[in-house]
């Protein structure tokens, strides 16, 4: 009976050590590999910025596509549409009202940032409503279908020229078309500081920075202060999903995921829980869309491809779907293997060999190769194409995991779908016949209870 | 003390039913009080898939606080019976009514709040949820199914002590069912015959008033099987009321006061163990059929 055994339990602190631990492993692996090189500190500082930002973005992708896919069995293959409306939505709501001459084509709403990131996630779950209602009825394969096609309907949307400007509430506002919308509200980061009336602290603690990085910190700390705000968002949604799971409402959707049958004939309706479970996690990929996007300065379309939404199933299926602590992992790891690891790793050999002429096509590539036996053209042709092979080494990660550890990272492990830990809640052994259980009044005939005891052999 | 004559207008979701799990009628109490006298009543049901007409037709009742049996040779249409019963399909033609109430084309979820609940043919366990997780999953009126409810804090404090009543409830259960010992057992890792235990009780931590069984004994031992059909008798004292597919004969004829003999979608014939078992018609649609 010990099913529970994984290395969670293994690691000191639970499965916060643990997530602690890998990204631990993987801040140091960067680190020591610039240190090797001979980064500057900025250079570092930045390096750990940028890697921050991504882990914090697919840790958040990976635990909303848990919800769908881990918790409920919802084949959600539509995710960067869900991205794409956060930060679109929360752009036309929050870009300032347009004024002629400006930079930006289109104007906003003119209204605070807070207000376009809730609106933006309502767009998110409210667009989940939609497909899931017609989708959710039909068999699972439908919703798969539905949702990859609406997330190309909606790039190709925002594409239109029909959307490219337009008038709402007598404002002239618009999604900017092929050519892009210019993302000009307040700084995010001002934004979230001057909410708390911490502006000026931050401003200062910029420039104690400068005792660190003396020319021009504030990107620096900007890049770094974001990836933390990034983590914290992981936190939260951590903290939401696992209370989700953890509870009666939990428990339905693991049955549904399960066999939605069985749910539905116990009394449950089931549709309600997917719509419920779908809308949320939709509207936490919005919303991790927006906090993606929203410090880029500019957002086109086509940033918006299935690609992004294959990345997220790979960070899920890296973790381990079913598991909140898997899928924080899996987004980092992720993150800092596969999505930076090669781009890095093309850094680092640029800045190792910085006079190397990759050859421009495969050609030359394996000539000398096969001629004289030298693979250096070969090692740097793909070293140069890191960009295009990164997909190949994803879909070799994938077929290596799919064989070798198909339930991810920490291997089967399934938190339990319960509000309390599900022990035995007697305290007392009831070997004494008579007085199993209820203590309280109002159930005289309890003996007949002893039935239970008797075994037929 | 237990349930009030209200059961038919019952809404979705009982409070009554989570408020006092104590009050559950499952060990001790006095069980369901049945407000109608036959239950079920099932009226010119029709479902056919393509070709193949299933049901043809059939029409009967249960009466409250029985153990009625439904035989009838592989392919009589019993399953899909069940199937129309429960709301898992929709009949072509037909009425079905529970508790006096039209509750024909009901979603499945809706006549199981009703009271009227089935289990499986083939055992269908959450396979990757524990033996407890399945069972905690039953109860009808968690608090705790509202998703805000469960991620507020604060709110979330009821719905963890309505948690601890309810497992309180659950190991009740199970230990009536002799299943406490595999409580933390993943339910895929169970045997045919726990399987059956398992989704029996299951179905009872439902509240219902009366339980549809698709061959609960397929595949269990006979020891094992002896033990379900006195819980079964006992459940049965306490006012529960049971139709029973099976298509052992002579178990039917052990324990059933009244039996219904499906054949090809039809109603050959029904009564007492008595009447079917010198039915000739009985014995040629049997010995015709693929026992
Ligand atoms: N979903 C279905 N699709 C097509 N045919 C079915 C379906 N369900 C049952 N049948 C057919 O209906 C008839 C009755 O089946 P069933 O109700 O399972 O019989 P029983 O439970 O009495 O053995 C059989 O001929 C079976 O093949
Ligand atoms: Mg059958």
């Amino acid at each position: 009976m010990s099913v529970r055994e994984d290395l969670g339990n293994r690691m000191p602190g639970g499965d916060a050590g643990l997530i602690v631990a890998v990204l631990v492993v993987l801040y140091v692996a960067y680190v020591l590999a610039g240190v090797g090189l001979g980064y500057s500190l900025r250079g570092q500082l930045n390096t750990v910025a940028v890697l921050t930002f991504y882990i914090g973005a697919f840790a958040m992708l990976a635990l909303a596509l848990n919800l769908h896919w881990g918790y409920t069995g919802l084949f959600n293959i539509g995710i960067v549409g869900f991205m794409a409306i956060g930060i679109y939505v929360m752009a036309l709501v929050s870009k300032p009202l347009y004024q002629s001459g400006g930079a930006a084509q289109v104007g906003g709403l003119g209204l605070p940032i807070v207000v376009g990131i809730v609106a933006g996630m309502v767009a998110a779950a409210l667009l989940g409503l939609v497909v899931a209602l017609p989708a959710l009825r039909l068999r699972a394969d439908y919703l798969a279908i539905v949702t990859i096609a609406m997330s190309e309907i909606v790039r190709f949307s925002f594409l239109s020229g029909e959307f490219q400007r337009f008038t709402l509430f007598g404002r002239r506002v618009g999604f900017g078309g092929g050519s892009g919308l210019i993302l000009d509200f307040t700084d995010p980061l001002q934004a979230f500081f001057e909410t708390f009336g911490l502006w000026n602290a931050y401003l200062g603690f910029v420039d104690a920075f400068g005792a660190i990085v003396p020319t021009n910190p504030k990107p620096v700390v900007d890049g770094l202060v974001y990836g933390l705000v990034l983590l914290l968002f992981v936190a939260a949604y951590y903290w939401l999903l696992k209370r989700t799971g953890e509870s009666p409402f939990g428990r339905v959707l693991k049955a549904i995921r399960e066999d939605e049958d069985v749910a539905n004939s116990l009394g449950k309706d089931t549709n309600q829980f997917k719509i419920k479970s779908f809308m949320l996690g939709c509207a936490l990929m919005g919303l991790a869309g927006i906090l993606w996007f929203m410090t880029q300065g500019a957002v086109t379309p086509n940033t918006f491809r299935p690609r992004i939404t294959f990345f997220v199933w790979i960070a899920l299926i890296i973790g381990g779907a079913g598991s909140n602590t898997g899928s924080v992992l899996g987004g980092a790891v992720f993150a800092a293997v596969l999505y930076q690891g090669p781009r890095y790793f093309k850094n680092l050999v640029d800045a190792a060999l910085p006079s190397f002429n990759a050859p421009s096509s495969f050609g030359p590539a394996v000539a000398p190769l096969l001629s004289n036996l030298n693979p250096a053209p070969l090692f740097y042709y793909t070293v140069d194409s890191i960009r295009q092979l990164q997909l190949v080494l994803m879909g070799l990660v994938l077929i290596w995991l799919m064989h070798n550890r198909p339930e991810g990272m920490l291997g089967h492990r399934k938190e339990t779908a319960a509000g309390i830990p599900l022990t035995s809640p007697r305290t007392r052994t009831a070997a004494t016949d008579g007085s199993t259980g209820g203590d309280e009044g109002g159930r005289p005939t309890d003996a007949e209870g002893g039935e239970g005891g008797e075994r037929d052999e | 003390m237990s349930k009030t004559g209200n059961d038919a207008d019952a809404t979705e979701t009982d409070p009554n039913a989570a408020e006092n799990p104590a009050d559950a009628p499952i060990l001790g109490g006095g069980g369901p009080t049945v407000t109608a006298e036959r239950p079920l009543e099932v009226e010119g049901l029709r479902k056919s898939f393509g070709g193949i007409t299933a049901v043809d037709g059939a029409s009967f009742h249960v009466e409250g606080g029985t153990l009625t049996g439904l035989i009838g040779p592989n392919g009589a249409g019993k399953s899909t019976t069940f199937n129309l019963i429960t709301g898992m399909l929709s009949p072509d033609e037909g009425t079905v009514a529970f508790n006096d109430e039209d509750i024909t084309g009901m979603e499945p979820h809706a006549i199981a709040n009703k009271g009227l609940v089935r289990t499986f043919q083939i055992a269908r366990e959450l396979e990757d949820m524990t033996v407890l997780e399945n069972m905690m999953l039953a109860p009808k009126g968690q608090r705790g199914e509202k998703l805000w409810r469960s991620v507020t804090p604060g709110v979330r404090d009821d719905v963890i002590a309505q948690e601890e009543e309810l497992l309180e409830r659950v190991w009740d259960v199970l230990e009536f069912f002799d299943i406490d010992h595999i409580a933390d057992e993943y339910a895929g890792n169970l045997s045919g015959g726990q399987r059956k235990l398992l989704e029996m009780a299951r179905a009872l931590l439902t509240d219902p008033d009366m339980l549809l069984l698709d061959e609960p004994f397929a595949g269990v031992n006979p020891s094992l099987e002896k033990r379900l059909l006195k819980h079964i008798h006992g459940l049965k004292e306490q006012g529960y009321t049971f139709l029973l597919v099976e298509h052992d004969m002579d178990l039917i004829m052990e324990n059933c006061e009244h039996v219904i003999v499906l054949h090809q979608g039809r109603i050959l014939t029904e009564g007492t163990p008595a009447d079917i078992k010198s039915n000739e018609e009985v014995i040629e649609a049997y010995l015709g059929g693929n026992v």
